[in-house]
C-alpha cells in the first residue's frame, strides 16, 4: 500500500509540489488526475525512491521512501514515461537482465521473461530489438519490465498517453488483471474516462496540489457524468432526436452543442441502447452516436473554474528533474 | 490479447516482494550483468566501432608514410616506433565514446529504471565501464592486425607483447572515468565529445607518441615527462620491441591507479546528484 503526507518538491523557483497527500489501501487502484506539469510525475518519482521529497514523508507498504529506499526498491514496479527499456536489446534481454538485476538467477529469470513476454503476447516479438517495436507493443514491454520481481506495489505514469483506442483498453485489461491479482497500482492520466475505467479512488492534482480526492462516481457527481452525443443524418429531423434524446436523458434537455449536433446528460451506459432503439423505432438514421465523459478540460473547468491550461514552464521543469 | 486478462503474471503469491536471495558481491554481480547489455548494444551497432577499428589504421598509414621518411629516415624504422604510439592514443580517444553514450543513455530513462530497482547506485556506471573492455581489444587487435600488413614486427617474445597489451587495455579502462565523469557534468553528448578531445589530444601529441621527447624544446619536456601517455608508449614501445622499459610500467599503473581513485568517485558522486 502506498502512503504519502505533505510531499513538497521544489526544482529552483518550480513548486512542482506544495503539500500532496495521497493514500492507497493495499489492493486497490487509484488514479492521479492532472493535466502536464501539475506534479504527476514529481510525486511518482518521489514514491518510486527516484527523487528525495524536500518535505512530507511517504510510505510503500510501511517501508520510508527516504529511509528504507532499497527495501522499497524490492517491492516496486515503476513503468513510465522515464522509465523504460533498452532499445538496443531485445524484449527478451531486457527482461532477462532485469530478473538477474533483481536475483532471480539464471534460469529463474529466463523463466519470468518467458512467462511475461508469453502474457503480454510479445513471444513472438521477444527476439527482435525493442526499437524495432510498435507503440503498443513498446509499452507492453515497458510494463513487463517493470513486473519481473512480482512487485506488490506498481506505478504506472500515463501508460496510455499517445497510444490508439483499441491499444489503451488493451492496457486497461492488463491492469485490472494485475489488480485481480492483488497488486496495489498508483496511476497517472490526463483522461478522466481512464481514471474513470480503472481507478477506485481518484486524487485530481493541479499546479502541485491536491485539488479534489473521491471516488470516481462521487467525482463524476460533482463534475457532471456522461454525455449522450447524436448527429442525425437529416438535419431537418434535430427537433425531433432531441424529443427522443430529453427522453432517454437525465433530465436536462437535449442541446445543439455544435452545428447538427445534440448532446444530453445521461445516467448509465444503457441511455446508448436505449437511444439506438428509439431512433430505430422512430426510423430516424443518426450519422455519429457517442458516450462521453466530461475532458480533463472540463474537469478542471468545474473544479477550479478555470481551464486547465498546460503550464509549459512547469512541465519543461519537471522533465528535465 | 484475450491471452492477457486470464494469465496470471506472478509465479508466486502476487503480493510477495521480490523472493531475493541474498548472496555476496552484489556490486560485482550487478556490474557484470550490466557490462553484459553494454556488450550486446556494442555488438548490435557495429558502426560505433569505428573509432577502434579504421581510426587506428588511418593514422598508421598516413603518419608511417607521410612522416616517416622525414622523422626516421625510412618508413619501417618509423612504423617500429610508431606503433605503440598509435595504440596508445587511438586507446585513449576510444575512451571517449563511454561518456558520449552514457550522455545519451541516461536522458532515455533506461537508468531511472536501474535507479528504481534494488540495484547498487553505481552498478550501471561501474558496468558500462567494465563493458567498454572489449572495444579496448579491438583496437589493440586492429593495430596490431594493420601494423603486420604495412611491415611491423614484435621484436620481443609474446609474453611481453601482452603485458604491453593488457597495460594499454587497463590504461583505457582506468583512464574512461574521466569520460563518464565528463558525461555527468555536461548537457549534451556533443559536449563531452568536444571537451575530451580538448583534453586528450595535448596528452597524445606532447608525448612521445609521434618523435622522441629528446628533440623537444626542454620547457616541453618537463610536460612530456609527466604526462601519463609518455610513460604509457614508453612501456609498450618497451614491451613490443624488446628495450629496456624502465621504471615506465609501474609510472603508467601508478596513473591508472591515480585515475579511478579522482575520477571514480567524482563520477558516482556526479551520478546520483544528476538525477
Amino acid at each position: 500500500m502506498i502512503e504519502a503526507e505533505g510531499l513538497v518538491k521544489t526544482f529552483g523557483k518550480t513548486r512542482a509540489l506544495q503539500g500532496v497527500d495521497l493514500a492507497v489501501p493495499r489492493g486497490t487502484v487509484l488514479g492521479v488526475l492532472g493535466p502536464n506539469g501539475a506534479g504527476k510525475t514529481t510525486a511518482v518519482r518521489i514514491l518510486s525512491t527516484l527523487l528525495t521529497p524536500d518535505g512530507g514523508t511517504a510510505r510503500i507498504s510501511g517501508f520510508d521512501v527516504v529511509r528504507d529506499a532499497e527495501r522499497v526498491r524490492q517491492s516496486i514496479g515503476l513503468t513510465g514515461q522515464y522509465a523504460s527499456v533498452d532499445e538496443d536489446l531485445t524484449g527478451r534481454q531486457n527482461l532477462e537482465l532485469f530478473g538477474t538485476l533483481l536475483e532471480l538467477g539464471r534460469t529463474g529469470s529466463r523463466r519470468r521473461a518467458a512467462e511475461l513476454l508469453e502474457w503480454f503476447d510479445l513471444t513472438t516479438a521477444a527476439d527482435r530489438q525493442a526499437k524495432t517495436y510498435s507503440g503498443g507493443m513498446r509499452r507492453r514491454l515497458d510494463l513487463a519490465a517493470s513486473l519481473v520481481g512480482s512487485p506488490g506495489v506498481i506505478f504506472l505514469d500515463e501508460p496510455t498517453t499517445g497510444l490508439d483506442p483499441a491499444k489503451r483498453e488493451d492496457m486497461w485489461d492488463v491492469v485490472r488483471s494485475l489488480v485481480t491479482n492483488g497488486s496495489t497500482v498508483l496511476l497517472t492520466t490526463q483522461y478522466l474516462e481512464e481514471a474513470d475505467a480503472l481507478a477506485d479512488a481518484i486524487t485530481v492534482i493541479d499546479h502541485g496540489r491536491v485539488i479534489a480526492y473521491d471516488t470516481p462516481e462521487g467525482l463524476k457527481r460533482v463534475v457532471g457524468g456522461q454525455t449522450l452525443e447524436v448527429r442525425p443524418a437529416d438535419p431537418a429531423q434535430l427537433p425531433r432526436t432531441a424529443g427522443i434524446l430529453t427522453g432517454v436523458g437525465s433530465g436536462a434537455q437535449a442541446d445543439e452543442i455544435r452545428k447538427g449536433v445534440l448532446a444530453v446528460p445521461v445516467a448509465g451506459d444503457a441511455a446508448l441502447t436505449e437511444s439506438v432503439a428509439r431512433f430505430a423505432a422512430a426510423g430516424i438514421a443518426v450519422t455519429e452516436l457517442s458516450l462521453h465523459l466530461p475532458s480533463l478540460d472540463e474537469v478542471f473547468f468545474t473544479l477550479t473554474g478555470r481551464t486547465a491550461a498546460d503550464d509549459d514552464t512547469t512541465n519543461r521543469t519537471e522533465v528535465a528533474a | 490479447m484475450s491471452t492477457l486478462v486470464e494469465a496470471p503474471p506472478a509465479t508466486n503469491s502476487p503480493l510477495s516482494t521480490v523472493t531475493a536471495r541474498p548472496r555476496p558481491f552484489r556490486l560485482v554481480r550487478h556490474s557484470l550483468a550490466l557490462a553484459k547489455r553494454s556488450l550486446i548494444k556494442t555488438w548490435r551497432t557495429p558502426e560505433a566501432l569505428i573509432d577502434v577499428t579504421l581510426q587506428p589504421v588511418l593514422f598508421l598509414v598516413i603518419f608511417v608514410y607521410i612522416f616517416g621518411g622525414a622523422v626516421a629516415g625510412s618508413t619501417h624504422d618509423y612504423l617500429q616506433f610508431l606503433l605503440p604510439g598509435i595504440l596508445a592514443q587511438t586507446i585513449a580517444t576510444g575512451a571517449i565514446a563511454i561518456g558520449v553514450n552514457l550522455n545519451t543513455d541516461i536522458a532515455k530513462g533506461i537508468f531511472d529504471r536501474f535507479r528504481s530497482l534494488p540495484v547498487p547506485r553505481s552498478a550501471p556506471l561501474v558496468g558500462a565501464v567494465l563493458g567498454d573492455f572489449v572495444r579496448y581489444v579491438i583496437v589493440t587487435i586492429s593495430t596490431l592486425a594493420s601494423g603486420y600488413v604495412l611491415g611491423f614486427r614484435i621484436d620481443s617474445d609474446p609474453l611481453r607483447a601482452i603485458a604491453g597489451c593488457l597495460l594499454a587495455v587497463l590504461f583505457a579502462l582506468c583512464l574512461s572515468w574521466l569520460p563518464v565523469l565528463v558525461a555527468m557534468k555536461v548537457r549534451t553528448p556533443g559536449a563531452v565529445q568536444g571537451l575530451m578531445f580538448a583534453l586528450i589530444m595535448p596528452l597524445s601529441f606532447a608525448s612521445n607518441v609521434f618523435v622522441s621527447a629528446d628533440t623537444l624544446p626542454g620547457w616541453m619536456q618537463t610536460f612530456v615527462d609527466v604526462n601519463p601517455m609518455t610513460h604509457l608508449v614508453a612501456a609498450v614501445r618497451g614491451l613490443f620491441l624488446g628495450t629496456p622499459v624502465g621504471s615506465h610500467v609501474w609510472w603508467t599503473l601508478a596513473w591508472c591507479a591515480g585515475f579511478v581513485a579522482v575520477f571514480m568517485p567524482l563520477a558516482l558522486r556526479a551520478y546520483r546528484k544528476k538525477i
